[in-house]
């Protein structure tokens, strides 16, 4: 490493050195935005910057999908092969990309100009098959040649409260209007925002549907300063792509959530972790930031930093996440203790999804009765469903609660040919089947009927599709995402694979059924996060719908 | 303080902050451990020790859950034999337990199945042979980070040894695969000490088990550390 490299490494790190151990994922874009990975003397400057052990900086680097610590192409091109994109041929496109650049996967073209990879959901899986294309600190939505660097958003509804902006690029703060759910909020006592918001019945839209109000009851009475508002901007449940929308057309929405859920538990500072495939996000948030800033929203006791995630989906998990923010690999942490009292940088902390945080200005402008007037008594509100796969029309669709999932699906276009199976709550969740269309899609029916909402995936089978390939590709996106902690799924998701495999290659042994099911249970029942224990949901459920196949 | 719970259907008392593991020592009631070490903060990461917690969804790692009052467990139910011998299953098919004899005397007492697996993928790694004090066999590591541990906050802040890849292909590593003599590695021998499965041998065991005399050993050893 030249002198002169190593003064352009100093001055795109040097603003991340106060930062101390948290300033290591930005520390470690920033290099490979410069040189396109990261060599060993550039992680070596980067530890003795950042007072990081040498053998810690190694272990995050690898760690996120998305750090490369061997030469990458100039280009790198992420071919999504999740299921929605699957059905759409990406397998075959990762093919033909390959054969145009003379590259098996993974391989970097001769020239040093590209490296093909296939890809865990990427987010896109309304414009399936789904490219993202980056290259030191840039990138492109679609493969190289393409100029397109944010994804156009689709969005429908039969109601637009969380998207009312959405739809028509960015609403800045003019378009957005003032914080008025804000400027309520202050007219009120923190706890008494707090009442409004537990008032309302407004559950956690990440997947686990937590009362909000209860959750930030609990910080507001922990001890501890500071306290943290974080917003879990990771996004990347395989085929969810609601945040994304929500934040690229409405980011003041969110920000205004933020800063509600700050005053009611006297948070200082909060956080954006947004997944390291939504770049073009960053960009967005950074200007919306400082339009609240110069309005006043944010600044003056409360303030939003940004952070980018760098390929990795435990770090959704929200003790993960934290380890990241803290600039470590995102292995989840054991609960008790719960983050509203040790939660970043072991202080309370509220961490709350992207369309959780977008409902809370809903609710203090109109009052939690007002709010309960769509949806259901045990679900108000409305809930934003990310369709794709064999519809007619993929998007992101705003419903309230209640809405059948035939009726969901009608609104979409309907089912591309003869419906044979329903995926909800993403890669995570479980199938639904022709015998569910009449289920109102409500936690409380859903959970009646055995089947997750999560995070509002609904991705379509038509009949024609082989469903046990959608099952290997969920297992190997575990497998892939598994971060090796506990022992039931670091070797569970491994096993789930080799077992698939067999059932899709038509190798199938007489007692795989029983073997699928132990690995399956006990990943569910005994593994350290929700990742492991979600591990098997899919592949259970299938078990238990069709039985005949795993015969 | 004491509190009463109940477990396997007898009436135990346990120290207020009790772990349930720490309560079953007393009454003599044996839950396996793979991870926990007395010496290092517990992570909770083989799962081995899981028991059912009446109320609780999940199983729960008794070395790391608080007894309650009133708590009823079962270290023994369906589930929890199920979850165990699973554990071990897999493990075996993963990992060389040839010199791991607490968890070879887990697998037999609950009658797993080495061979559960079939065309399971072992997870295998060449020896590392690198310095004068231990050698590094990974294809025997069964990850429970003890040795990182030691190496780091539990005992000697030298942060020679941490993680590379991970999921299934996680592994103890360090900075560029650098060899041990270049990292921070004091030497203490701590990693070697709270090893469970012989992943980690002093260089002088590993020797004498390839059938090599202590005087020939003596010379192997000489001159080779070179830490700058
Ligand atoms: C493996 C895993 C991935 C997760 N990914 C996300 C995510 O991308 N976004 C999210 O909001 N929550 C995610 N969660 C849930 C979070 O842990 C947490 O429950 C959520 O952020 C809380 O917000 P809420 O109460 O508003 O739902 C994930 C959980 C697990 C176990
Ligand atoms: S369940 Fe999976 S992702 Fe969660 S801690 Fe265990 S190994 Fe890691
Ligand atoms: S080398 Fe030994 S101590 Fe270290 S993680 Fe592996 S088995 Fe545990
Ligand atoms: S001994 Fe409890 S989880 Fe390992």
């Amino acid at each position: 490493m030249s002198e002169i490299d190593m003064r352009s490494l100093w001055k795109a790190i040097e603003g991340y050195i106060p930062l101390g151990r948290s300033g290591l994922l930005p520390a470690l874009h920033a290099a490979q935005g410069l040189y396109g990975w990261i060599s060993e003397p550039v992680a070596e400057e980067i530890a003795r910057a950042l007072k990081v052990p040498l053998a810690d900086v190694h272990g995050v680097i690898e760690f996120y999908s998305l750090f490369y610590n061997r030469p990458a192409g100039r280009r790198v091109v992420h071919v999504c092969v999740d299921p929605a994109c699957a059905l759409c041929g990406s397998e075959r496109l990762v093919d033909d990309l390959c054969a145009q650049y003379g590259v098996t996967p993974g391989q970097v073209s001769a020239d040093g100009e590209i490296t093909i990879e296939r890809s865990p959901c990427l987010g896109l899986c309304e414009h399936a098959p789904a490219v993202w294309t980056t290259g030191g600190d840039r990138w492109w939505i679609g493969a190289p040649g393409s100029e397109r660097t944010f994804p156009p958003s689709v969005v429908y509804g039969s109601v637009r409260w969380l998207t009312v902006h959405c739809g028509n690029g960015t609403a800045d703060l003019a378009r957005y209007g003032p914080y008025r759910g804000l400027e309520k909020a202050y007219q009120m006592t923190p706890q008494a925002v707090i009442a409004e918001v537990k008032a309302s019945g407004l559950m956690g839209r990440g997947g686990a549907a937590f009362p909000t109000g209860v959750k930030w009851e609990g910080a507001a009475r922990a001890e501890g300063w500071p306290k943290y508002v974080v917003c879990n901007t990771d996004e990347s449940e395989p085929g969810t792509f609601k945040d994304r929308v929500l934040l690229l057309d409405d980011p003041h929405g969110v920000i205004e959530g933020m800063c509600i859920a700050a005053y009611a538990i006297g948070a200082s500072r909060g956080y954006f972790y947004v997944r390291g495939e939504y770049p073009y996000l960053v960009p967005i948030l950074e200007k919306a930031l400082a339009e609240a800033r110069a309005a006043g929203y944010l600044g003056n006791g409360f303030d939003v930093e940004i952070r980018l995630g760098a390929g990795a989906y435990i770090c959704g998990e929200e003790t993960a996440l934290f380890e990241s923010i803290e600039g470590k690999r995102g292995f989840p942490r054991v609960k008790p203790p719960f983050p509203t009292t040790h939660g970043l940088f072991g202080k309370p902390t509220v961490i709350n999804n992207v369309e959780t945080l977008r409902n809370v200005p809903i609710i203090l402008e109109r009052g939690a009765a007002a709010y309960r007037s769509l949806g259901t008594e045990k679900s108000p509100g409305t809930k934003l469903f990310c369709l794709s796969g064999d519809v007619g029309r993929p998007g992101l669709y705003e419903a309230p609660f209640g809405i059948t999932l035939r009726e969901l699906l009608e609104m979409a276009g309907g089912v591309d040919g003869k419906l044979q199976a329903v995926l909800l709550g993403g890669a995570a969740g479980a199938f639904a089947t022709a015998d569910h269309l009449d289920v109102r899609l409500t936690f409380e029916d859903l959970r009646a009927a055995g089947l997750p909402l999560g995070s509002g995936v609904v991705m379509v089978f038509n009949d024609q599709r082989d469903l046990r390939r959608a099952l290997l590709r969920l297992a190997e996106f575990f497998a892939h995402e598994s971060c090796g902690k506990c022992y039931p799924c670091q070797m569970g998701t491994q096993r789930q694979v080799e077992i698939l495999k067999r059932l899709v290659n038509g190798r199938w042994r007489p007692k795989d059924r029983q073997r699928l099911q132990d690995v399956g249970w006990t990943m569910t029942d005994a593994s350290l996060c929700g990742l492991g224990q979600t591990a098997a949901s899919a592949v259970l459920s299938a078990m238990a719908l069709w039985p005949e196949w795993f015969e | 303080m004491t509190i009463q719970l109940m477990m396997d259907g007898r009436e135990v008392i346990a120290e207020n902050g009790q772990t349930l593991l720490d309560v079953t020592q007393r009454y003599g009631i044996v839950i396996p451990t793979i991870c926990f070490h007395p010496a290092t903060t517990p992570n909770a990461l083989c799962r081995i020790c899981v028991v059912e917690v009446e109320g609780q969804r999940l199983l729960q790692p008794a070395c790391i859950v608080r007894a309650a009052a009133n708590m009823k467990v079962q270290t023994r139910s369906e589930r929890v034999m199920r979850a165990r011998r699973t554990i071990l299953e897999m493990l075996a098919a993963t990992v060389d337990l040839s010199e791991a004899p607490d968890i070879l005397a887990m697998i037999d007492e609950y009658q797993a199945d080495p061979q559960r697996f079939p065309e399971a993928h072992p997870r295998y790694v060449p020896i590392k042979d690198d310095n004068p004090m231990y050698v590094r066999d990974y294809s025997k590591c069964v990850l429970c980070w003890r040795c990182v541990q030691v190496c780091a906050e539990d005992a000697q802040y030298t942060y020679a040894i941490n993680f590379s890849g991970r999921g299934y292909e996680t592994q103890i590593g360090t900075f560029f695969d650098q060899p041990i003599p270049e990292t921070t590695c004091v030497f203490c021998g701590q990693c070697v000490g709270v090893c469970p499965t012989g992943a980690l041998k002093p260089k002088r065991e590993a020797l004498l088990e390839q059938g090599l005399m202590p005087e020939q050993i003596v010379r192997l050893n000489t001159g080779r550390r070179r830490r700058t």
